[in-house]
């Protein structure tokens, strides 16, 4: 188990490098980071000083491993646009508001779409499996830009019940985790329903019924123990879900976390920032799918016993 | 009620396996299939049915209301935008992109898809781990993210967008196109291939292709909605179709500034979005379910 879990975190941080060597790639090599920061009107003069200055006079290599080696103390650069902060210390101001939603979200799909997803297995065809198809495929439907807008005029223009923008109050994250969760949701109801189908055809449930278990337990927790391992399997992809989604969501409803932080500063053409948002989602994003390829390791006993 | 055509002992075969089809969909298929049908139609021919120019307006026909509004006429459909353009051949000019967008993506990514996994999955070793390690990459970088990074260097773009999306589908033709060579690549007749001495690449192209190709298709379907939405999310956002091209999220950007006083600006594109993508999700899942039924419920990214 323990080699399991080292062999992962080896692998996650060769993606982490890797990811690295990408974005610092990607930005050096399709844009002249001096004429963009400088803009039409500069001399030589500024020219050639501002390359010495951002070390672009070195080797590609070079550049890249001072990047690197800055970027690993938490140095991403200033920020061009909002008034010359770290790009990191931007970065940690939004990420509060950024994980809460997300963690809200995550925290009603998982609840809704768990309940929703072995209602309708256990009312196999009822009306209950019928709304939860229908979910199912609106949810994995409809473009969250527009879902959000939705919301909005209907929730907040229309019938004034809640905040149409704002952060602070649970108010204020019903329509954005809503947005943001329904997704996961549609995912995650799909997933459980489909798993619990087969669980409950399965010769173990028959087993547990057969030595006179309560039909509640059977289901919540023989049923419900084996269906859940997808769902888990899936967690680092929903995790990747949410922050993407976050970048539109939080645009929407002008939520001031990374996802609008991103949008902003590539709108202001702030690169050190962008540079700094896009690694440090990515690095959350690699983070989660260690996360959860260790708790896979931990809930299932066949992975358990090997290595 | 049985379709009215399958009693109608069709001309020909083909019409007549056409008929067979369509009485083995049930109601709900049936309607994604002619959406479907509605959909391509008017993207091909688009620039013929248009009832106005998507891109010129007359600022006296500005924010018109659609025609069961007060107000609204037969002549703008769906109404006018803040620029007096009519939003229906708007409409139509934005599925044209859409579906531009679509076989672009799916073409590159699958192809490109296709050749890593067959070769991972044919060749094994070490040439498998370093390909699906290439996988797990694209699998952990946050598409669009990349789309506005390459947004921000580049400027939004036609090819950039077709660049970034298929650089994020790519991984799931390769991981699907592995899995199924795994399956097949010792069975009998592959053997045989071998032992007669044809080539690799004549295997791969003949023998292994031929019996991949239904899961990839079925990758493929399941994929329409996710480019659709994947390229109206980045318009919408500013770095996918750059104006005044009318792409379906572009529009929804624009129209949500007027969403209290002129609500169909944002509600009409975004219902084509949403009814284009349920259709080819409902008969994705379908087809999945005909051709492999171990696909269902798998298609969640």
């Amino acid at each position: 188990m323990f080699k399991i879990v080292a062999a992962r975190t080896v692998e996650a941080l060769i993606a982490l490098l890797l990811m690295s060597i990408v974005i610092f790639f990607l930005s050096r090599l399709t844009g002249d980071p001096v004429a963009l920061l400088l803009g039409d009107g500069a001399t030589e003069a500024d020219k050639i000083k501002l390359t010495r200055d951002l070390g672009l006079d070195q080797p590609i290599v070079i550049q890249y491993l001072t990047f690197l080696g800055k970027a690993l103390t938490g140095d991403f650069g200033r920020s061009v646009a909002a008034g010359n902060q770290p790009a990191l210390q931007l970065i940690m101001a939004r990420l509060p508001a950024s994980l809460s939603l997300a963690g809200v979200a995550l925290a009603f799909t998982m609840v809704v779409g768990i309940l929703f997803g072995v209602m309708a297995a256990v009312r196999h065809n009822s009306a209950v499996d019928i709304a939860a198809r229908l979910i199912a495929l609106v949810g994995q439907s409809v473009p969250s830009f527009w879902l959000g807008i939705v919301l909005m005029y209907v929730f907040a223009v229309q019938l004034g019940w809640l905040p149409t923008s704002g952060y602070g109050r649970w108010e204020h994250y019903v329509l954005p985790a809503a947005t943001l969760g329904l997704f996961t949701l549609a995912a995650i109801t799909r997933l459980v329903r489909s798993s619990m189908l087969e669980a409950l055809g399965s010769e173990y449930i028959k087993l547990a019924r057969v030595k006179g278990l309560s039909e509640s337990v059977v289901i919540w927790k023989h049923a419900l123990a084996n269906s859940l391992i997808p769902v888990v399997t899936f967690m680092g992809t929903f995790f990747a879900v949410m922050i993407t989604g976050a970048v539109i969501v939080e645009t929407v409803f002008s939520w001031p976390g990374i996802g609008r932080l991103a949008y902003e500063s590539i709108l202001a053409r702030d690169f050190p920032v962008v540079q700094a948002v896009v690694l440090v989602i990515t690095s959350l994003f690699i983070i989660a799918n260690l996360l959860v390829d260790i708790l896979y390791v931990v809930i299932d006993p066949r992975m358990r016993s090997r290595g | 009620m049985a379709d009215a055509t399958s009693g109608a002992n069709p001309p020909n075969a083909v019409l007549a396996a056409i008929s067979r089809f369509w009485t083995s969909l049930d109601w709900p298929l049936r309607i994604a299939l002619a959406l479907l049908v509605v959909f391509v139609f008017v993207a091909v021919f688009g620039p013929w049915i248009s009832p106005h120019d998507p891109l010129k307006g007359s600022l006296r026909a500005r924010l018109a209301p659609p025609v069961w509004q007060d107000g609204g006429s037969w002549s703008h459909i769906f109404g006018t935008d803040r620029l007096g353009r009519d939003i229906l051949s708007r409409i139509i000019a934005g599925a044209r992109i859409s579906l531009t967008v679509c076989v672009l993506v799916i073409a590159i990514a699958g192809v490109l898809g296709t050749a890593i996994g067959t070769a991972a999955g044919y060749f094994g070793g070490w040439c498998d781990r370093v390909l699906m390690r290439l996988v797990d990459l694209a699998l952990s970088f946050p598409v669009i993210l990349l789309a506005l990074l390459l947004g921000a260097i580049s400027g939004p773009s036609f090819t950039n967008i077709i660049v970034v999306i298929s650089l994020t589908l790519w991984s799931q033709y390769a991981r699907m196109a592995r899995g199924e060579t795994l399956k097949i690549r010792n069975e009998d007749y592959v053997d045989l291939a071998r032992t007669s001495g044809l080539s690799d690449r004549v295997i791969i192209w003949r023998h292994i292709l031929p019996n991949i190709a239904p899961a990839l298709i079925v990758v493929a379907t399941l994929q329409v909605g996710i480019v659709v939405v994947l390229e109206a999310s980045l318009s919408f956002l500013g770095v996918g179709v750059p104006p005044p091209a009318p792409s379906w999220g572009s529009m929804v950007a624009d129209g949500r500034s007027y969403i209290a006083s002129a609500w169909w600006l944002c509600m009409v594109p975004g219902s084509a979005i949403l009814i284009t993508v349920m259709a080819v999700n409902l008969l994705g899942d379908a087809l999945a379910d005909r051709i492999n039924p171990a696909l269902r419920g798998r298609n969640i990214q």
